[in-house]
């Protein structure tokens, strides 16, 4: 595995930088990644949907300076499509214009070569000569059979081709994996990861994002926006709002023009926050002032 | 075994490696599963990050050690008893002015036990009416440093801690909670808050008052506990304290013996356990092994291929989905074993053909219709307990009876598709057994499956006539907790 020297000086660089790309960061989460840059080690990003996962690697590209490589995960991913794939049609052509009296074994080896080789995310990260960062988007989606092609890239940072050989990393990449906790994650995949949960953030968290991602959102808007979604979250409901589902609230009501949120903006703008029947009908139960009233305007 | 300043940590990592091998095998005996691997990578990580960083140094080893987020709380659990430092973060500049906290790199031995040096000394002045009153200022203004102080003044003047006393966490807790009286306070203070308001609060204003108050209080608990966990570790040692502060995984909690508190992380843990379970199922279900050649299909494929059957198809052998009957015991202590086991069994209703279940004290009632087209199990759940006709003489449990009524209405339904499963302790209050009617089912039926959530200690003792039912069952799991469950559930299909 080739040395490098690491990206972040301290881990107070770390914080600082996060804060200076828009990414409100727990210490938490600046140590992880200060960490992960220290150890060379892939960082598994865990947690509910909608809560800065996927954003984390953005900023970190971002910050450190370097270009952002995406591999989204689903359920049909495979090798061809995540490491790398020969490229047939072009090999097919090769052969055809080469002449009858041509050397096979000339032939061969220029057939196997890195020209005709189409390099997918993965590969393309190992093989870059800048700074990147990978991102290896909702790891959960892939059949657990399909996660044991990652395992070589992370572990040791090299992809074996079988015609070609191994091809090592030039530079170690920073790896990001996210996963939205649908499926158990595998010992082995776990094992090569640091570990991260980002949960839905406090109040006081919840409210200087607000004020930083919503445009023309003042102080006290952004108070209540994030004292009612934090009474919301502890109603057991099947889907709890995001902080993504909350920013759109919070633009929703700086549209409508609203400054102070009494019982019926919530629950006629409920539909915004919540995605589901039930959990809208719970809402307008719990905040109403005259639930009869209200059932009857609200969706 | 003592962590000096932050120099000598960097030049001899040796005390805190050692610590950290004792804070690793406590994690294990915790029960959250840390391998070699990362183990190594803690010790690693523990060389970039100070340790006087705290958040840090915690995120740092959570990170390398914990890679289940439901274990997050017993991690925490272990790392506040084995690095309880007192960080500058906690030293309180009260009215007397001295830093009365030791420094923050020595662990909490000398001083502490006897009731906190000069800690809060200005403070052990007031009286009670006093301290109530700072208490309820603090908790109007939200102001978290005199919390904190004032946590520290609760647990040493009504907690009662003594050296060397045999007594766990929780009864300190406890005491120091009843003299403080919070209940009050939170009443206290929605009154001044609606007395503040300008207008009459409107019930959302009212409910938002009331979340804050109960972050706040709970915040204080939380304090409260964590001042009493560090007298503890300071007067009896770490490794003493970690084993008795221990605190199960919400997986292996018992259901019989749950908290209240446990019982909650429990609700929580089994919706995305379900989701789980159900993948892993639907994935078995579509990997199954490849069966006998499908000619037609072979044929039809071949013909791409001009009649050359190239690409052999298989038929995939389609295991039926059961068809399930849960008869659960709803009285007393197994009552939470039943929910959870229904709450499961629903959940995973895509997996089973029918599902049809049946709820018993000692009148038996049908309960399927209350989770027909529901979405909320939850709420199902909670009407099965508020509506289903169950008592029928004294609401103490009569197998005899119950099965007597279930075989008379629904004994016709059992076919020999359906599986079904009893969920009790089986202790009958010496009424008259009626096993002959398990004997009938077992012949009727697929399956007969008979979970207890007693320990296997307990059968057969007692009123439990579990063995005499299990002899006629095709087979009697105990099924403790959670993790339990989900096995006997993967099994089953």
């Amino acid at each position: 595995m080739t040395e490098q020297t690491p990206r972040f000086s301290d881990l107070d660089s770390v914080r600082s930088s996060l804060a200076d790309v828009n990414y409100l960061a727990d210490d938490g989460i600046a140590g992880v990644v200060y960490l992960a840059d220290r150890l060379g080690k892939p960082v598994l990003v865990e947690g509910p949907a909608g809560t800065g996962k996927t954003q984390l690697a953005k900023s970190v590209a971002e910050m450190a300076g370097a270009r952002l490589i995406r591999l989204q995960c689903y359920e049909g991913l495979d090798e061809s499509k995540a490491l790398y794939e020969w490229n047939y049609k072009k090999q097919l052509l090769r052969i055809q214009t080469e002449g009858d009296g041509a050397d096979w074994s000339e032939v061969e080896d220029d057939l196997f070569s890195e020209e005709f080789l189409l390099t997918r995310p993965l590969l393309e990260a190992i093989r870059s000569e800048d700074p990147v960062v990978l991102l290896i988007d909702e790891v959960d989606r892939v059949e657990v059979e399909t996660e044991a092609l990652l395992l070589e890239i992370l572990s040791d940072y090299q992809v074996s081709i079988p015609e070609l050989g191994t091809v090592e990393a030039r530079q170690i990449p920073l790896v990001f994996l996210t996963s939205n906790g649908t499926r158990e994650l595998s010992e082995a995949l776990k094992r090569r990861c640091l570990y991260l949960y980002i949960d839905y953030p406090d109040l006081e968290r919840e409210r200087e994002i607000v004020s930083m991602k919503v445009p023309g959102v003042d102080e006290n808007l952004a108070d209540q926006v994030a004292r009612i979604v934090r009474s919301i979250r502890q109603l057991d409901l099947k889907k709890n709002p995001s902080v993504s589902e909350t920013l759109d609230w919070a633009r929703t009501l700086v549209l409508l023009g609203i400054e102070q949120i009494d019982a019926k903006t919530a629950t006629d703008t409920a539909n915004v926050l919540l995605k589901y029947r039930t959990d809208i009908e719970k809402v307008v139960k719990e905040f109403a002032d005259n639930p009869v009233e209200l059932t009857g305007s609200a969706s | 075994m003592t962590i000096t300043d932050s120099a000598a940590v960097q030049s001899s990592d040796q005390p805190l490696l050692g610590l950290l091998s004792g804070f690793i095998i406590e994690l294990r005996n915790a029960g959250l599963p840390v391998s070699l691997t990362e183990n190594l990578d803690a010790m690693e990580a523990v060389t970039h990050i100070p340790i006087q960083d705290r958040e840090a140094f915690k995120y740092a080893l959570g990170a390398t050690l914990v890679k289940n987020h439901s274990h997050w709380r017993a991690f925490e659990v272990v790392f506040e008893v084995y690095f309880s430092l007192r960080g500058p973060e906690y030293e309180i500049v009260d009215a007397s002015g001295d830093p009365s906290d030791d420094d923050d790199a020595t662990m909490p031995g000398e001083g502490q036990a006897q009731g906190g040096g000069g800690g809060g000394g200005g403070m052990s002045a007031l009286t009670p009416e006093q301290l109530a009153e700072m208490l309820f200022r603090a908790l109007m203004n939200g102001d978290d440093a005199m919390l904190r102080a004032l946590a520290r003044q609760a647990v040493m003047r009504f907690a009662g801690m003594e050296p060397g006393r045999p007594v766990g966490g929780t009864y300190y807790l406890y005491r120091t909670l009843r003299n403080l009286e919070l209940d009050e306070m939170l009443d206290r203070l929605m009154e001044a808050a609606q007395a503040d308001a300008p207008a009459q609060l409107t019930q959302l204003e009212e409910r938002l008052e009331r979340d804050e108050f109960s972050d706040r209080l709970d915040r204080l608990k939380m304090e409260i506990e964590a001042e009493i966990r560090r007298r503890l570790v300071a007067d009896r040692g770490v490794e003493a304290m970690a084993r008795t502060l221990r605190k199960p995984l919400p997986e292996d909690v018992d259901f019989m013996h749950a908290s209240r508190e446990e019982m909650a992380n429990l609700k929580k843990a089994i919706y995305p356990l379900t989701r789980k379970l159900a993948v892993r199922l639907a994935r078995k279900r579509r990997h199954g092994r490849k069966g006998a050649l499908d000619f037609r299909n072979t044929m039809r494929h071949s013909l791409s291929y001009g009649g050359v059957p190239a690409e052999p198809k298989f038929k995939f052998p389609r295991p039926a989905k059961p068809e399930i009957m849960v008869v659960a015991d709803i009285s007393g202590s197994v009552a939470a074993f039943a929910r959870f086991t229904l709450h499961l069994v629903y959940a995973l209703s895509s997996q089973f053909s029918k599902v049809r279940s049946f709820v018993f004290i000692d009148g038996l009632d049908e309960v399927t219709g209350f989770f027909e087209g529901v979405e909320d199990i939850g709420q199902a759940v909670h009407r099965v307990n508020m509506e289903a006709d169950v008592v029928w003489v004294d609401g103490h449990s009569d197998y005899g009876h119950a099965f007597g009524v279930f075989w008379e209405r629904f004994g016709k339904d059992v076919g020999p598709k359906t599986t079904v499963l009893i969920l009790g302790d089986a202790r009958n209050n010496y009424h008259a057994s009626q096993s002959w009617i398990l004997k009938e089912l077992q012949h009727r039926s697929r399956k007969v499956f008979w979970l207890n959530p007693e320990p296997k200690a307990y059968w057969d003792t007692g009123d439990s006539i579990v063995g005499e039912y299990g002899t006629w069952c095709d087979g009697v799991h105990e099924v403790r907790n959670l993790r339990q469950l989900e096995g006997f559930v993967e099994n089953l299909i």
